[in-house]
C-alpha cells in the first residue's frame, strides 16, 4: 500500500520529514519498503504550449512544434507522438534536462531538423505503465488548459508528494487505508486527527421501491447499496487522479476512480454496478450453483465453484464477490445508474476464491484481513456523495441493508501488574491508559486492574497479549531495558549423540576431508542408490523442480553431485564428508523414518600435490585408512571387519568392502560403479557411507591405562609366498592365534605380487613383535613361538616360508 | 741449562706448535711429541734424579703445571677444529626455507556448521539444551500447534512441500518445540532450547531463495520471563556473531505463534550504521523473527498461559554466513565447491 505524504498532512498536524515519517511508522508500525519522491533525479522538464505543429518534411510520423516555454522566443521541437496537436498544454523536457532512468536530453537533430529538447509522455518522466491513464498510453500527456508555460510540471501532477510504501502485515489490515494509517500515526505521534464524513444530499426515489437484495448472511454479514441516478461518465479531475496514480492506480473514469478512491481512504472495498443491466430488480448473494459461469472485468472467463461467493441478479452471476466485479455489469459508456456495493464478505471464502481463480485483487486482499466493520455506511456516503459532487449523480433516498451484523467490540481486562511483568518494565497506570486511549481504546480502571475495550476496526486485537503488544510498540521497544532470564539454574549440555556428532565431524576433517552440505530432496533414480536396507521412496506431493523431488535415501549422491560440480569446474581432487538424514518409509505408511547417516567421498588425491609430493591418486586403502581411524576415534567396541562385497549395483565388484563391528554391518566403502561415475560425469571416485545412528547407538571402549613395558621387545620378520586367494585377515588371525602368550603385533611390512613370483601367487612379509611386560624375553622363547606360527602358516595356509 | 728453563722453553715451543696446527691430525702429532713417553717432558722429568731432595718436587709440580697447560692447549685447540669442520658441513647442508610446506591432509567445517557450533555453544554456556526433532513433520506440529490452524492466511507466507495432507518437509525447525513444551516437566525448572536444523521450503532456487536452508530457533518458558530479556538475549547473540560494536533494534512485526512479535535488526556490515546500499539507506539489517510466546501455543502444549510465559526467535545460519561473509547466492551452501568450502577456515 502507498500511501500520500500529502494526504496524511491535510489530516495530522505533522512536523517530520517524509523519511523521518517513515522510518518511525517502520519502527512502530508496519514495515516500509521505500519512500518515494517521484520528482527525485529529474531536472528541468516543465510545462509548454504547443502554438503550431507542421510535418517533418522527410518523416510521415514526425511533427515539427513550436512550443511555448515560458521564455522570449518558443523552442522548435520534434515530436513522433500521434496525439499532438496545437494549442495543447504538454511535458517538455528541455535542453539539459533529466527524465526517468538518469537520461539526459540534449539539443539534437531529428531527421535534418533540430529539436531542442523533448515532449514527454509520463512513462518517459518515470510514470509506471499500469497507471498511465488509457487514453495517454500511447502517447504525450495533455496538462490541463490552465497550466502555465515555462512552470516545473512536478506540481501539476503530484510529482513533488512523497510516497510511502508500506508491507502491511497480515494482522494489520486496518493499515490498508488512509484513515487506519491515520489511527495509528495519531497514537504514534500522540496528535489528533480531522477525519471529514460529507452528508449525502439524497433526492430521488426511495432505493427501497428499486432494489431488493436477498443476502446469505452466512457468507455475507455485511450487505448493503445504494443508488446513483443520471451519472455522466467523465474523466476524474486532476487532484484525484494524481491521488489515483500515486497510490498505484490508473485513473479510468469518475465512478470508477471515485470507488477506488473510497477503498484507499476508508479502506472499505467497493463495487459500482450498472444498475440497468442488472435483470431485474432483485440481487442476491449465495454461493455459486455448478456450471456457472462468470466473465470478469479483466475479462478472464471463471467456471465457478459451488464454494465461491456470487452476487447474481435473477439469471445470473453478475460479479465474483469480494474479489472482481462481472464485466456484463460493469460500468462503461452509456451507465447513468450506478449501484454502489459496500459489504463484508466471509474471509476464509474470498481467501480460497482469490487463489482458486489466481485473482489477488486489492478487494479480495482487504476482505481477507477484514475490513471496518464499522465504516461501511461512512464509505457509501461518502462515495454516493463524490458521485453527486463529481458526476453529476442524484443519489437516490436510502441505503438498501440486506445484512448489518457489527461485531461487537472487543473487551479486555489487563492488570497493570501483568504489563509490567511481561515486558519487562515499570510503566505507570496514566502512561499505559493515555496510550490505549491514543489507540481509540476506552480503558477504565479498577485498582491496577485495566477493562479495555477496543474499537471494532482494529479487528486483530482480542486477548491481552495483543494489548501488550500495541502498549509496547507505541511505548518503543528501545525504550525496553535488556536482560538476560533469571530463575532456576538449567544445565545446558549436549546429548551424547550431539557430542558424537560432533566429534564423528571433528574426527573426519582430521583426516583431510571437508565438510559438505547436499540437497536432501533429489531424483528418484538417485534417492534408490546405494541403499543400505530395503526402502520404499518417499515423494513430494508438489514438487518444484524433479530435480529435487524425493527424499534422499543415501547421502553419496548428494556428494557425488558436488563432486559433479566441482569437477564441471575443472576442481579435479576433492574429499568430502557429509553427515545427514536419509529416509526410509516402509511400504504402507506415510511419514518416512530418519536415520542419521555419515558418508564420504573422494576423487583425484587426498593429498594436494606438491613440489615435493608426487600425486598420489586416492585408492581404496586411503580410504579404508579414513574409515579405520574415524572408526577408532568413536571407540567402538567390537572388532571392525570388512568383507568383500561383489553384489552392490552401484560399486566396482572387486572393489567394495561390507564394514562390520562385532559382525553387524553398519556400512560399507569402495570405490563406485565405472558406469555410475559414467553417469554422474566425473572420474574415479571413492566412497563410504555408515549408519551413524548405530554407531551412536553401539557401546563404547572406555579409555585406559595399560603400563608401557620397561622390557625389550624382540621382531622377527617372515616373509611367506600363499595363493592369491589367500586374504590378510586369514594370515593375520592365524598369527594371532597361534602367535602365544608374548606376540604384541603382526605389522604387514610387504605385499608383492608381480614378476617375480609365480602366476597365482603373491608374497606377503610380517613383522611380529615379541614381548614380555613383567621380565626380558628368552631368545629360545620367542623363536619357539616363531616357529609354530610358520609352521601353521605352511600347514593351514600353504604358505612357503622365503 | 736449567731443568726450570728447560721447561719454560718447551712451554713456549709446545704452544706455537698447537697453535700452528692446521687439523685434527696435526693436533694428535703435537699432542704424542710433547707429551708421549718418550717426549721432551718425559726426559726431562727422567733428569729430576740428579736434583737435590730439595729442588725436587718443586720442578716436578712445575713441570705437572706445564704439562696440564700444554694438554688443556690442544684440548681448546681440537674443539676448535672439530666445530670448524662442523660449521663447514652445516654451511654446506643449507636449504631455502621459502620452499613451501609439505602439504597434510585437513579438512574444514562447514560455513553454516561452524555458525551453527557458536550459535549452539553460546546457548549451553547460557543453560539452554540442544534439541534437535524430525525433518519430515506432522502439519499438526508444523504449523497447527504453532497456532497457525489449516486456513490461516499466514500460511500463504511459507510454502511448503507436502508429503500428504498432514505430513510435510518442515518449514521452521519450531515444531521441536510444540514437541518438548508437550513433554516439559515445569516442576523440574524452566524450559531453555535452541533448535537448530534444516528446513524446506517450497521455492525456486535462485541467489536469494534456496528450497532448503538453517534454522536455530529459541525458546525460553518460566514464571517471570520478560521482554527485555529476550532484547537482551538478542543483544548476547549479535555480539557473539557480529562482535560488540554491533547493536540490535527491535521493531513490530507478526507472527502468529508470537504476541507481541518483532522482527530484529542488526547495525549495517557494510557501513557501521551511517546508511548504505546494502542496508537501502538505514544502516541497520534484518537478521531474525522473535516475540514473547503466544498463549495459544502454550495451550496447545497443555502449558498453564496464566501461569507461564516466555520468549521465542528464530534465526538463519545462511543469512548470517551472507550477511557476515558477503556471500552473494546462497546456493554456494549446497553446491559445496571446494574453491568456496576453503575459504573459512579460521579456529577460534
Ligand atoms: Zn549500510
Amino acid at each position: 500500500m502507498k500511501i500520500s505524504y500529502n494526504w496524511i498532512k491535510e489530516y495530522l498536524d505533522l512536523n517530520v520529514k517524509p523519511a523521518d515519517l517513515a522510518e518511525k511508522i517502520e519502527r512502530t508500525s508496519v514495515e516500509v519498503d521505500d519512500v518515494v519522491k517521484p520528482s527525485d533525479g529529474l531536472k528541468k522538464i516543465v510545462v509548454g504550449h504547443v502554438l503550431s505543429i507542421e510535418a517533418h518534411p522527410d518523416s510521415d510520423h514526425l511533427h515539427i512544434c513550436q512550443v511555448d516555454v515560458g521564455e522570449d522566443a518558443p523552442l522548435q521541437i520534434v515530436c513522433g507522438a500521434p496525439n499532438i496537436a496545437e494549442g495543447q498544454m504538454v511535458i517538455v523536457a528541455l535542453p539539459g534536462s533529466r527524465i526517468a532512468n538518469n537520461v539526459k536530453i540534449k539539443k539534437s537533430k531529428m531527421r535534418g531538423v533540430s529539436s531542442a529538447g523533448m515532449i514527454c509522455s509520463l512513462q518517459e518522466i518515470g510514470f509506471p505503465e499500469a497507471v498511465v491513464p488509457k487514453e495517454y498510453a500511447d502517447g504525450i500527456y495533455v496538462l490541463p488548459a490552465d497550466a502555465k508555460p515555462g512552470d516545473d510540471v512536478y506540481d501539476y501532477l503530484g510529482m513533488n508528494d512523497s510516497l510511502i510504501d508500506l508491507d502491511v502485515t497480515p494482522n494489520r489490515g486496518d493499515m490498508l487505508s488512509l484513515y487506519g494509517t491515520l489511527h495509528d500515526l495519531s497514537a504514534i505521534y500522540d496528535l489528533p486527527v480531522k477525519f471529514d464524513q460529507p452528508a449525502v444530499k439524497e433526492a430521488g426515489e426511495p432505493i427501497a421501491d428499486q432494489l431488493s437484495i436477498h443476502v446469505d448472511e452466512s457468507l455475507a454479514p455485511q450487505y448493503k447499496m445504494r443508488l446513483v441516478k443520471q451519472v455522466k461518465l467523465a474523466p476524474s479531475p486532476m487532484w484525484l487522479q494524481i491521488r489515483l496514480w500515486n497510490a498505484g492506480y490508473r485513473p479510468i473514469n469518475n465512478v470508477v476512480d471515485i470507488t477506488n478512491y473510497i477503498m484507499l481512504k476508508y479502506g472499505q472495498p467497493l463495487h459500482a454496478f450498472d444498475y440497468d443491466k442488472f435483470a431485474g430488480e432483485d440481487v442476491y448473494v449465495r454461493n455459486a450453483k455448478a456450471g456457472e459461469k462468470l466473465t470478469t472485468l479483466d475479462e478472464g472467463e471463471h467456471d465457478l465453484d459451488v464454494n465461491d461467493i456470487v452476487i447474481a441478479d435473477d439469471k445470473a452471476p453478475i460479479a465474483l464477490a469480494g474479489v472482481m466485479g462481472g464485466l456484463d455489469t460493469a460500468i462503461a459508456d452509456g451507465t447513468t445508474t450506478v449501484a454502489i456495493e459496500a459489504a463484508v464478505f466471509e474471509h476464509d471464502h474470498i481467501r480460497k476464491a482469490a487463489q482458486r481463480h489466481n485473482l489477488h485483487t486489492d478487494a479480495s486482499q482487504r476482505f481477507e484481513r477484514g475490513v471496518n466493520r464499522t465504516g461501511l455506511q461512512d464509505a457509501l456516503d461518502a462515495a454516493a456523495q463524490m458521485m453527486d459532487e463529481l458526476a453529476g449523480g442524484t443519489v437516490q433516498t436510502g441505503t438498501v441493508v440486506a445484512a448489518d451484523n457489527v461485531p461487537a467490540p472487543a473487551v479486555i481486562d489487563i492488570t497493570m501488574s501483568r504489563v509490567n511483568a511481561v515486558l519487562g518494565t515499570d510503566l505507570d497506570q496514566a502512561k499505559v491508559t493515555h496510550i490505549l486511549e491514543t489507540l481509540g481504546c476506552d480503558v477504565t480502571a479498577d485498582g491496577e486492574k485495566l477493562t479495555v475495550t477496543v474499537p471494532v476496526r482494529r479487528n486483530d486485537i482480542h486477548i491481552p497479549a495483543d494489548l501488550l503488544e500495541e502498549i509496547a510498540r507505541i511505548y518503543g521497544y528501545d525504550e525496553l531495558p535488556a536482560t538476560l532470564p533469571t530463575g532456576r539454574m538449567t544445565m545446558g549440555e549436549l546429548t551424547t549423540s550431539q557430542k558424537l556428532m560432533r566429534a564423528t565431524r571433528h574426527s573426519l576433517e582430521g583426516l583431510g576431508l571437508n565438510q559438505a552440505i547436499s540437497y536432501a530432496l533429489t531424483t528418484e533414480d538417485k534417492a534408490k542408490m546405494f541403499l543400505m536396507q530395503p526402502s520404499e521412496v518417499t515423494k513430494l506431493a508438489w514438487p518444484m523442480s524433479v530435480d529435487h523431488a524425493v527424499l534422499r535415501m543415501n547421502v553419496i549422491t548428494g556428494l557425488l553431485d558436488d563432486i559433479a560440480y566441482n569437477s564441471a569446474r575443472k576442481v579435479k581432487d576433492v574429499a568430502l564428508y557429509e553427515q545427514g538424514r536419509v529416509f526410509y518409509r516402509e511400504d504402507g505408511t506415510d511419514r518416512p523414518s530418519e536415520q542419521e547417516h555419515i558418508a564420504g567421498a573422494i576423487t583425484g588425491t587426498l593429498l594436494p600435490t606438491a613440489w615435493d609430493a608426487p600425486a598420489q591418486p586416492v585408492d581404496f586403502y586411503q580410504v579404508k585408512g579414513i574409515v579405520a581411524a574415524y572408526l577408532k576415534d568413536m571407540a567402538v567396541n567390537g572388532d571392525v571387519t570388512y568383507v568383500a562385497n561383489p553384489d552392490m549395483p552401484e560399486m566396482h565388484p572387486g572393489r567394495t568392502a561390507d564394514i562390520l563391528v562385532h559382525g553387524h554391518r553398519i556400512g560399507f566403502m569402495g570405490q563406485i560403479h565405472p558406469t555410475i561415475a559414467k553417469k554422474f560425469k566425473i572420474g574415479a571416485t571413492y566412497v563410504f557411507e555408515l549408519n551413524l545412528q548405530a554407531i551412536i547407538d553401539m557401546p563404547k571402549q572406555e579409555n585406559q591405562y595399560d603400563v608401557i613395558s620397561r622390557y625389550p621387545a624382540i621382531t622377527r620378520d617372515v616373509a611367506m609366498l600363499v595363493d592369491n586367494d589367500v586374504t590378510n585377515d586369514q594370515i593375520v588371525e592365524l598369527i594371532e592365534k597361534r602367535g602365544g602368550a608374548f606376540l604384541q603385533s603382526v605389522k604387514l611390512f610387504d605385499v608383492y605380487d608381480g614378476v617375480k613370483v609365480p602366476k597365482g601367487k603373491k608374497s606377503l612379509a610380517y613383522t611380529l613383535t615379541f614381548q614380555d611386560k613383567h621380565e626380558t624375553l628368552v631368545d629360545d622363547v620367542v623363536t619357539q613361538a616363531f616357529e609354530k606360527v610358520e609352521k601353521r602358516l605352511q600347514d593351514d595356509l600353504g604358505a612357503e616360508i622365503r | 741449562m736449567s731443568l726450570k728453563d728447560k721447561l719454560n722453553e718447551l712451554h713456549e715451543r709446545g704452544l706455537t706448535e698447537i697453535k700452528k696446527s692446521g687439523d685434527l691430525k696435526d693436533v694428535n702429532q703435537v699432542r704424542v711429541s710433547l707429551l708421549g713417553k718418550k717426549g721432551p717432558i718425559t726426559e726431562v722429568l727422567r733428569g729430576m734424579r740428579d736434583l737435590d731432595a730439595e729442588e725436587r718436587p718443586k720442578v716436578g709440580a712445575f713441570a705437572n703445571e706445564i704439562r696440564d697447560d700444554l694438554t688443556a692447549a690442544l684440548a681448546k685447540r681440537r674443539e676448535e677444529l672439530e666445530n670448524a669442520v662442523l660449521n663447514s658441513k652445516l654451511a654446506n647442508e643449507a636449504i631455502d626455507v621459502t620452499l613451501p610446506g609439505t602439504p597434510v591432509a585437513k579438512g574444514e567445517p562447514h560455513v553454516i556448521q561452524q555458525i551453527i557450533d557458536q550459535i549452539e555453544d553460546l546457548f549451553l554456556g547460557m543453560g539452554y539444551q540442544v534439541l534437535s526433532g524430525p525433518e519430515v513433520e506432522e502439519d499438526k506440529y508444523n504449523f497447527e500447534m504453532m497456532n497457525l490452524p489449516k486456513n490461516h492466511p499466514a500460511r500463504d507466507m511459507q510454502d511448503t512441500f507436502y508429503i500428504t495432507k498432514e505430513i510435510l518437509m518442515r518449514t521452521q525447525t519450531s515444531p521441536m518445540q510444540a514437541r518438548t513444551l508437550e513433554t516439559h516437566d515445569f516442576s523440574k525448572g524452566p524450559l531453555k532450547m535452541i533448535s537448530p536444523g534444516v528446513v524446506y521450503r517450497r521455492d525456486t532456487d535462485d541467489p536469494t531463495h534456496s528450497h532448503q536452508f538453517h534454522q536455530v530457533e529459541g525458546l525460553v518458558i518460566d514464571k517471570h520471563i520478560t521482554m527485555a530479556d529476550l532484547k537482551g538475549t538478542l543483544q548476547v547473540l549479535a555480539h557473539e556473531l557480529f562482535g560488540d560494536k554491533f547493536d540490535v533494534r527491535l521493531r513490530p512485526s507478526y507472527f502468529p505463534f508470537t504476541e507481541p512479535s518483532v522482527e530484529a535488526d542488526i547495525t549495517c556490515f557494510n557501513c557501521g550504521g551511517k546508511g548504505c546500499k546494502v542496508c537501502k539507506n538505514t544502516g541497520w539489517i534484518e537478521v531474525l523473527g522473535a516475540g514473547m510466546v503466544h498463549p495459544n501455543v502454550l495451550k496447545m502444549a497443555g502449558v498453564d498461559a496464566d501461569v507461564y510465559g516466555g520468549f521465542a526467535f528464530g534465526v538463519g545460519p545462511d543469512r548470517f554466513a551472507m550477511l557476515k561473509y558477503g556471500v552473494d547466492d546462497i546456493r554456494n551452501f549446497y553446491l559445496n565447491d571446494v574453491r568456496f568450502l576453503n575459504q573459512f577456515t579460521k579456529k577460534g
